[in-house]
């Protein structure tokens, strides 16, 4: 085989391969969610379908394709049909720049485990992340309906506001490691995590990501109780699916990122990189279960205060001060 | 109340409570779970539970019901219906007595209303059919051969007036008056 055919063959392997893993395991988070939400509640959760419940994801999803497919009327035709899959795409797209483990040698060659090492990396997950709020924003404005129009209206105000803390709470490391590609962000934590010396920034990413993927304290663009299901009141069937599996993608994501960013990536002892990898990806995922369980829905205000007031300025300090350090060295 | 400003906002409390929070669902998690997984394990209700209807008979052996349609105007989704009919001694039974179990509450209320004691509620509460016509109970299949919470209890000896017996032959029943005699 060519070298470019081996390239190519490669490149696309590891795209099925991420594919594969990250919607098989974004189908098992909604199960496990279901679960661990359900032992906090002192319940069993679902465990009638195949052994443990295994196979419910696999029952949700027929269930799902084999529903009709409603638009509500006075619905604006394209946009409600694009719109979760520009909640979907964009939350899977950012995978392309996650390292996920070490280089491996095949073929006499050294394959990077990473689809595209993309020297701007970081600016390429912060835009992608802002292309998925318009998923949020034209299905609650395409489906005529004022839950969803007042969901998506809360959706992107929230988003606006955390795409700013989350961006800044990044700056630190890309000072540390100077450089915006993920590869050597991870390489630069091979001694010590991120997480060491920047424990603020981390927190406030946490917080920003928590509200990125719109998970409990933050999911006021779809609160149950107040919007009926907010941004996706009127979707059914599979394309609720697609905004459903998005969310659960953007948190496998967003934990690959938080890992990458500040927890030393695939770096770890004993085991091997990809396990370490996703040691600490599904960490994060679990934190995020754990933390719906336990906390209540912010009030709208209070997000913007804690976002706009609190995060932001603490961000910008941190950055002045590590920028300070860091000149001092 | 004046909202905190961001100097005075309590940071080390609301972390402190935030961790207190996880704590505790931490400790559910391991915790035993309360689930009775149903169609294995089945719970026993209490005695009085309320649920399928019967109509019951007296210690007789006859049917208790008098057709009074009490039981129907309590009812407060109006899931009882019956034809009232009288027998050769002017005894009142029910011609037919239809109970919609795909309407009812099981509020108990037509069990109260009764003042024959006929109709009671049981604690069987596996009603469930796949046909929902199959839940219009016919009287065949609410009544019972037997006498149901107050075995003793037979409303013609207290009351049912020369229909089961003599003016004056019932229970704590006193000699009917000669309203015409001048005495006391
Ligand atoms: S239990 Fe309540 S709802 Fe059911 S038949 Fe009796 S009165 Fe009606
Ligand atoms: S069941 Fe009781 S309340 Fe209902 S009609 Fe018969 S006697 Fe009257």
């Amino acid at each position: 085989m060519s070298p470019i055919a081996l390239d190519i063959a490669i490149h696309l392997a590891k795209i099925a391969l991420i594919f594969f893993v990250v919607l098989t395991l974004a189908a098992y988070l909604v199960f496990a969610e279901r679960r661990i939400l359900a032992w906090i509640q002192d319940r069993k959760g679902p465990n009638r379908v195949g052994p443990f419940g295994l196979l419910q994801p696999l029952a949700d999803l027929i269930k799902l394709l084999t529903k009709e497919d409603f638009r509500p009327a006075g619905a604006d035709k394209w946009l409600f049909y694009l719109a979760p899959a520009m909640a979907a795409i964009p939350a899977i797209l950012t995978f392309a720049v996650i390292p996920f483990g070490a280089p491996l040698q095949l073929f006499g060659r050294e394959v990077p485990l990473q689809v595209a090492d993309l020297n701007v990396g970081l600016l390429f997950f912060l835009a992608l992340s802002s292309i998925a709020v318009y998923g949020v924003a034209l299905g609650g404005w395409a489906s005529n309906s004022k839950y969803a129009l007042l969901g998506s209206i809360r959706g992107l105000a929230q988003l606006i506001s955390y795409e700013l803390s989350m961006g800044l709470s990044l700056v630190p490391t890309v000072m540390l490691a100077g450089s915006l590609r993920l590869s050597d962000i991870v390489g630069a934590q091979e001694g010590i995590w991120f997480i060491v010396y920047q424990p603020l920034a981390f927190a406030i990413f946490l917080i920003s990501i928590a509200a990125e993927c719109k998970r409990i304290p933050f999911d006021i663009p779809e609160a149950e109780g107040e919007l009926v299901a907010g941004f996706h009141t009127e979707y059914s069937g599979m394309r609720f699916g697609l905004f459903f599996v998005g969310e659960y993608i953007n948190i496998i994501v967003l934990g690959g990122l938080a890992t990458t960013f500040f927890l030393g990536g695939w770096h770890g002892p004993w085991l091997p990189p990809f396990a370490w990898f996703s040691v600490k990806t599904l960490a994060f995922a679990f934190f995020f279960i754990w933390m719906r369980g336990t906390l209540p829905r912010l009030r709208y205000d209070q997000l913007m205060h804690l976002g706009w007031k609190v995060l932001t300025p603490l961000a910008l300090v941190n950055i002045l001060v590590t920028g300070w350090i860091l000149m001092l060295r | 109340m004046p909202r905190p400003s961001v100097a005075t906002m309590p940071i080390i409390t609301d972390f402190k409570a935030i961790a207190t929070g996880l704590f505790v669902t931490w400790k559910h998690i391991f915790r035993r779970s309360v689930t009775v997984e149903y169609p294995e394990v089945k719970r026993t209700p209490a005695p009085r539970y309320r649920a399928r209807i019967v109509l019951t008979r007296d210690p007789d052996g006859g049917e208790r019901c008098v057709a009074c349609y009490l039981c129907s105007a309590a009812c407060p989704v109006d899931c009882i219906s019956m034809e009232a009919a009288e027998d050769g001694n002017g005894r009142r039974y029910a011609r037919w007595f239809r109970i919609n179990f795909s309407r009812c509450i099981f509020c108990g209320l037509c069990a109260e209303a009764c003042p024959t004691l006929a109709i009671q509620m049981t604690p069987d509460y596996e009603i469930c059919e796949r046909d929902i016509m199959e839940l219009v109970y016919e009287k065949e299949d609410l009544l019972i051969d037997g006498c149901g919470k107050d075995p003793a209890y037979n409303f013609y000896r207290h009351a049912g007036i020369g229909v089961a017996q003599p003016r004056g032959a019932g229970e704590r029943e006193e000699e009917p008056v000669d309203a015409r005699g001048l005495m006391p």
